[in-house]
């Protein structure tokens, strides 16, 4: 029993840190229609640049943290405009074909950068985040995870649900000739979405860095789970990437704990063929409203 | 006199994909407070003119390729979207194209995209004043909504912008009669109420140039008649072509519609 209650914290918590990721997923698909292949990369830059700034430079953690966030963020808004931005217009294929080219770069320049070793921040979570549940015993990295996870999730659901620059990205995922008709920045959307794609990347790449370590191959791999997480949960849904998060998060760890830890890695994909096959729209893909 | 006109339209021209020529010299103009219909059978390049005032012919690949389009006097053919839109040229487009996954009211929160961060309570409230049927309906999703509450909240969501020139196009399409009715009331009530300049697109002749002050009629992308709406509504050409009535006024029998061929070339 204790043994389930530590599997199912655990799933939840890397479930959270998927959904955080896959978040920034589904904004770009939601706005652009782009599948962005370099998600995984996302994941990489954020840890590392958070490694840069917290054991390179030695700053304090909060600032490196808050850095970190601020830097993707802008970085993001850069790579739109220099690799996206003209590509706006073209087939969608050529502009997926970008991103997995920027994936290809990121991932090379980082490895020259920082090689392919596996690197760990310096511990930093206090002892005092670590949860005793009866028997069980959350890590302060669990806990942590939780925390940011829960938190960015409810910031923007508020934010696409109520701010205006919310409800404009919405409309242009919506409907995009209406939505120009009615002067929204289009492009200022798309710019805004990578953006957050790259803001919420770094955060789950930061979290699942502590948890294993920092390492380019195996931080662009969980990228790439986006995939299951995502197809699971619909493409075009938050609340889905959530809740698909949540559920390839909790398989991960059972099969990992229960059946054996070489399949743990399989068992998203399993679910992924499963899930195309039986419900290709996912749980919660958008049901297209349509009139009769 | 200048001063008083809003649009300025001079002799465009307008090809898509560099090929395709839809417009063939239109020249018109919208005086400032006015309602403009502009009429025509289906394909005569109604749409892509209104869609060359509100810069929308971008994104379809279409383009100004020769003449002036003046709004306050500033040139503004070939601009983006962006910036016309923020000058205070909303087009409503056709069809009603509804944000469906987004509730009636963050449809008209969309609106104020043009001036983003100013309060628009107030404009909330106004939009409800014309279209109470909206209030009922502001906490669904649009895409469950029947298409007259579309048309109104459309319109509603251009008025949100504060336009000074409200390019409406087919504001009648598949509507029933009374409901046509209604809205064309409160397309004129607008006008009265708020001072918007309004340029009203229609295949419905008969409602459009009832609001109308002014009225143009286009074939094969070039104006072919125009002048006031009541003159326009006693053409005897008008009359047989877009009202179906005969010159005489009885309706039209089947046996006339050689002559009406004939007498179309003509114009």
């Amino acid at each position: 029993m204790e043994f389930f209650l530590q599997l199912l914290i655990n799933g939840v918590s890397l479930g959270f840190l998927y959904a955080l990721s896959a978040l920034g997923f589904v904004m770009i698909f939601k706005s652009s229609s782009v599948l962005n292949l370099a998600h995984g990369e996302l994941l990489a830059i954020g840890a590392f640049l958070f490694l840069l700034l917290s054991a390179w430079a030695g700053l304090p953690i909060v600032v490196a943290f808050v850095l970190t966030l601020v830097g993707t963020f802008s970085l993001g808004f850069v790579v739109e405009r220099l690799f996206l931005r003209p590509l706006i217009g073209e087939n969608l294929i050529e502009v997926i074909m970008m991103t997995l080219g920027l994936g290809i770069m990121f991932k090379g320049l980082l490895l020259f950068i920082f090689g392919g070793d596996i690197h760990s921040y310096p511990r930093f979570l206090p002892e005092s985040l670590t949860l005793q549940l009866g028997n069980v015993q959350i890590p302060s990295v669990n806990v942590a995870a939780f925390i940011v996870g829960i938190l960015f999730l409810i910031v923007f659901g508020f934010f696409f649900k109520y701010s205006n620059q919310g409800i404009y990205m919405r409309s242009v995922a919506d409907n995009q000739p209406a939505a120009l008709s009615l002067g929204v920045h289009v492009r200022r959307v798309f710019a805004l979405s990578w953006a957050i794609a790259f803001l919420v990347a770094a955060m789950s790449g930061i979290v699942l860095g502590i948890i294993n370590g920092i390492n380019v191959h195996e931080l662009s791999a969980i990228g790439l789970k986006v995939f299951p997480v995502v197809i699971l949960g619909g493409l075009d849904s938050i609340g889905g990437a959530i809740l698909g998060g949540v559920i390839i998060g909790l398989l991960e760890t059972f099969t990992g704990g229960y059946i054996s830890t070489s399949l743990r890695e399989v068992v998203p994909y399993i679910a992924l063929v499963i899930i195309l096959m039986v419900k290709p729209y996912g749980l919660f893909g958008l049901v297209e409203i349509e009139r009769v | 006199m200048e001063n008083h006109i809003r649009l300025l339209i001079n002799n465009i021209s307008v090809v898509y994909s560099d090929v395709i020529q839809v417009l063939k010299g239109v020249s018109l103009s919208v005086r400032k407070g006015q309602i403009v219909s502009l009429l025509g059978s289906n394909g005569a390049g109604k749409t892509t003119t209104l869609k060359a005032i509100s810069g929308l012919l971008k994104p379809e690949n279409g383009k100004v390729t020769e003449g002036s389009i003046e709004y306050d006097g500033k040139p503004v053919q070939n601009s983006s979207p962006e910036e016309i839109t923020r000058m205070g040229i909303i087009q409503v487009l056709e069809g009603r194209q509804e944000f469906k996954y987004l509730t009636v009211e963050e449809n008209l929160k969309v609106g104020t995209a043009t001036r983003w961060g100013k309060p628009y309570q107030q404009d909330l409230k106004m939009v409800y004043d014309y279209f109470p049927a909206l209030l009922a309906r502001r906490k669904s999703l649009a895409g469950y909504c029947s298409g007259g509450e579309l048309q109104m909240m459309v319109i509603g969501r251009g008025l949100m912008a504060h336009p000074k020139l409200l390019l409406l196009d087919e504001p009648s399409l598949g509507l029933a009669p009374l409901l046509v009715k209604e809205i064309f009331q409160i397309i004129r009530r607008i006008n009265q109420e708020q001072g918007t300049t309004l340029m009203v697109v229609e295949q419905n002749a008969n409602m459009a140039l009832q609001i109308a002050h002014y009225g143009y009629v286009m074939e094969n992308g070039k104006i072919v008649l125009e002048s006031p709406a009541e003159e326009l509504r006693d053409n005897p050409d008008v009359k047989e072509f877009y009202l179906g009535t005969a010159a005489s006024g009885a309706l039209k029998s089947y046996k006339d519609v050689k002559s009406y061929k004939r007498r179309k070339r003509w114009l």
